[in-house]
């Protein structure tokens, strides 16, 4: 593309973003600062997660890039749209073609794989922020390892709703270490980063942080041993394909309050459409 | 031989704010189960002094040697810093004169009190509770309140809910500074009838900094007169109070402690 170097950065930047990646791969779970560039996108867009995938993508790269699950949401094509034009690359929709995938709010349902790469998209990087608003003291407690106060939220959690209700950006110690944040994906999904064979990484835009979970770490969800960690459940399969244990978005399909439930992973339910799974909407259609 | 080691240990303490003197020359034992006042007018040192010991602030020379339970007598400025924080949350409490500066005030009664032990690895919630209920009890605060958040107290209530959490992990040793400070007189009264109360029962050792001496003479055993960041008398309490010295302290009974 004319005027623009290959994913918008320039080389120098990549370089910069490279080391932070590094040095978050051999550190896992730690925040990383780096210098966040200005982009063509404001904040909110996904700006950390756009840098850190310009930083490792390449000329043979396949690129996915999804939002709650979705490839065809706004921002999702545009971030889509962004790298096809800035590099070049293939794109898709298919996990299993993807080399690269960025997200925003889900880790696809499809299990990855060796040699794959998620890229999350990171609005509030510090899991103990909540609770210290300086960055001084939040970074002491890392270093020391002080953690233990991250269960006074899940105890209030317990105190008020009887159970652990945060269900999104639930935290996580990583590689036994690293107090560290999902990014807001349901909590569904927290089990799906624990020994992970694809490289994951995080990267936050405003806050100009990048942390890793390398390949085949652990990543353990906080809970307590009277209320153990778990993940959301429905009583329905998936209305379209089937499916019994993705996650799923409930659709509101007439105004006479007509729904139904759907995998919010939209190419995990059409490639299982198309294996061959039926759901109980999925029926009806095709009978018609 | 088994000699007694005193819990605290302070020799020549100082600490200077640049040019300016905060505290100087301080040497004491603290004896385990012992209860010292600290005393003097307003801008004496009293606060310095208690920060400095309680390691809050890095003192300009001196010692400050804790018995600790694991590794005996250490100088708590030799410790690594994660020593010394361990320590500030286990065997050390920490009250503050505005119960705001030590409390959590977002967060319920309960989480309050439950903090410490959370933060040294309890981690079931049915046990939790039930230890923050038998110290709301132990303060005397209803245990119908746990769920509350503490901005829902009155000043004295947070003051108890202050002294619950900090006494939770059992510490042996507790600083307060001006814990009665803020409170209205019949309030201040049921507090240092409490405190008197836990300090028996449960053989702690404190340094309080107060400038009334009618706290000092129903808390302490033992008192330290400070004057211009200076130690200018010490001695049991009855003994500074009944019959000082020091003129300093002569004028401090005098024109406070009128019986
Ligand atoms: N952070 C600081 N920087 C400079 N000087 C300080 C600082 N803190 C205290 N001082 C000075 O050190 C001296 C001792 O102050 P300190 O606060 O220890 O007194 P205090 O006895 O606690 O007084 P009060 O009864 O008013 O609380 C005072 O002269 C004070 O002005
Ligand atoms: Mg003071």
């Amino acid at each position: 593309m004319d005027g623009y170097n290959f994913a918008y950065l320039d080389e120098q930047t990549k370089r910069m973003i490279r080391r932070a990646i590094l040095k978050a791969v051999a550190i896992p779970g730690y925040q990383v600062p780096f210098g966040s560039r200005e982009m063509p996108l404001p904040y909110g867009w996904g700006t950390g997660g756009i840098q850190v995938t310009a930083g490792v993508i390449g000329q043979d790269d396949v690129l996915k890039v999804i939002d709650q699950g979705a490839d065809d949401t706004t921002n999702a094509v545009s971030i889509r749209r962004f790298f096809a034009r800035t590099t070049g690359v293939k794109t898709t929709e298919k996990t299993t073609e993807a080399t690269l995938i960025q997200t925003r709010h889900r880790i696809p349902e499809r299990p990855l794989s060796e040699g794959q790469i998620l890229v999350y998209q990171v609005p509030i990087p510090e899991p103990l922020r909540w609770l210290e608003p300086r960055e001084t003291e939040t970074r002491k407690m890392h270093a020391l390892q002080e953690y233990g106060i991250m269960h006074v939220k899940l105890y209030e959690d317990i105190a008020r709703f009887g159970r652990i209700a945060t269900s999104y950006d639930y935290p996580v110690v990583v590689n036994d270490r690293y107090l560290m944040k999902p990014s807001p994906i349901p909590k569904f999904d927290n089990p799906k980063m624990d020994n992970m064979p694809a490289l994951q990484l995080f990267g936050a835009g405003r806050e100009k942080r990048i942390y890793a979970i390398p390949p085949y770490t652990k990543v353990k969800s906080l809970d307590f041993d009277d209320h153990p960690f778990e993940i959301q459940q429905w009583d329905e399969n998936c209305a379209l394909c089937g499916s019994e244990n993705s996650y799923l978005d409930e659709v509101v399909m007439d105004d006479q309050g007509g729904r139904m439930f759907v995998c919010s992973d939209t190419d995990h339910c059409e490639s299982r459409q198309s294996d061959g799974h039926v759901g109980p909407m999925g029926t009806q259609q095709a009978a018609e | 031989m088994n000699r007694p080691t005193p819990l605290l240990s302070v020799q020549d303490l100082g600490k200077s704010y640049g040019p300016h003197l905060g505290c100087t020359d301080v040497s004491f034992d603290l004896w385990p189960g012992e209860v010292l006042g600290i005393v003097g007018e307003s801008g004496s040192g009293k606060t310095t002094l208690m920060n400095c010991l309680s390691a809050q602030i890095e003192p300009t020379c001196g010692k400050v040697i804790y018995d600790t339970r694991m590794d005996g007598a250490r100088d708590i400025f030799d410790m690594s810093e994660s020593e010394r924080r361990l320590l500030m949350r286990t065997d050390w409490g920490l009250v503050k004169q505005n119960p705001r500066d030590g409390l959590r005030l977002g967060v319920s009664a309960g989480a309050n009190v439950g903090e410490r032990l959370m933060a040294v690895g309890a981690r079931h919630y049915g046990d939790i509770r039930n230890v923050a209920n038998d110290w709301l009890k132990k303060v005397e605060i209803d245990v119908g309140r746990i769920d509350n958040p503490p901005s829902t107290f009155s000043g004295g209530m947070q003051q108890r809910l202050q002294i619950a959490r900090n006494l939770v992990t059992e510490p042996r040793l507790v600083f307060m500074d001006e814990p009665t400070g803020g409170l209205d007189v019949s309030v201040q009264a049921r507090l240092l009838d409490l405190l008197r109360g836990l300090v028996n029962r449960l053989g702690l050792s404190v340094v309080i900094v107060t400038h009334d001496l009618a706290v000092a003479r129903l808390l302490a055993h033992r008192l330290m007169v400070m004057k211009d960041g200076r130690v200018v008398e010490q001695g049991l309490t009855d003994q500074v109070l009944d019959d000082p010295q020091h003129a300093y302290t002569q004028l401090l009974v005098s024109s406070i402690l009128q019986p």
